[in-house]
């Protein structure tokens, strides 16, 4: 049975401010430039999610689209999606809000709700910019 | 040291299975399994893995991609109708996954004797939907 990788893109806005607590005003300013400016500021992220299983062999489907759609608004959109990141998400209270940390936050969110029933999670995407972008592989596959 | 191009065609097709009622179809095909069909401008692209020739310092001519991918997939798929024109999607639902399997079966052939071999196949259906087929 042929396996495929389907990936799906979804989109979010959002704010969020990077700044470390332990630095002062000036050593964030140098870190993070723009991004520790004090109120904050927004992205249009764009999310890939990438599944990886088995074709069905009669629906031709690695998985069913509708139910994916449903997993990921719930678990992801829903929550990340017109918040302000710092303050609105407890995870990121005292995480810094950076992409990498966001990407990883999305694949645990998705794990946990992950039905036995879906082929495997195999991947995400988080674009801040179309100049930023995270790839985290969560399994390497049949790449 | 992977080598890839992007080729486009559009093309209609219908999703629907006839192993499913009328309700199951729509929930899960959505809009897809319109009967009388829908189409897509499909992105097609095809990477290949081989080793730069030390002459030419080129994997693979891409000029010679290009002519494998119009022969064997764009000029035979081109605005047609996916189930009623292009075998074996009379019988097989021609979705992403099933049509970049099928994009597969028809290239690995070609590159048989090439200096480099198929390394996969991402076929966009949409911006925002695709496919990659590693051949396994």
């Amino acid at each position: 049975m042929a396996t495929v990788r389907l990936t799906r893109n979804y989109r979010f806005s959002a704010s969020h401010r990077l700044n470390l607590p332990e630095l002062s005003f000036e050593e964030n300013q140098r870190l993070f430039g723009k991004c520790n400016n004090p109120y904050g500021h927004g992205h249009n992220y764009v999310m890939a999610i990438t599944v990886e299983g088995p074709v069905n062999a009669a629906t031709g489907l690695v998985v069913d689209p509708a139910a994916l759609d449903a997993i990921v608004h719930e678990e992801v959109i829903a929550h990340y999606d017109h918040k302000y990141l710092n303050k609105d998400l407890p995870e990121f209270a005292t995480l810094t809000v950076t992409t990498e940390n966001m990407a990883a936050n999305i694949r645990d969110r998705l794990r946990a709700a992950w039905p036995e029933s879906f082929p495997a999670l195999a991947h995400i995407r988080v674009q801040e910019t179309k100049r930023n972008v995270i790839e985290l592989p969560v399994i390497e596959g049949v790449v | 040291m992977l080598i890839s191009r992007r080729a486009e065609f559009s093309a209609s097709h219908v999703c629907r299975s006839p192993q499913l009622s009328e309700e199951e179809n729509v929930r899960l095909y959505g809009a897809g399994a319109n009967a009388n069909g829908h189409g897509h401008n499909y992105v097609l692209e095809v990477a290949l893995e081989g080793t730069p020739d030390p002459a030419t310092g080129m994997i693979y001519d891409l000029k010679d991609l290009k002519d494998v991918m119009m022969r064997e997939v764009i000029d035979p798929m081109d605005h047609r109708h996916l189930n009623h024109e292009i075998p074996p999607f009379d019988k097989v639902i021609p979705t992403t996954e099933n049509l970049a399997i099928e994009i597969w079966r028809r290239l690995e052939p070609q590159f048989k004797d090439a200096p480099a071999r198929l390394h996969s196949v991402r076929l966009y259906e949409t911006e925002d939907t695709f496919v990659d087929y590693f051949g396994k």
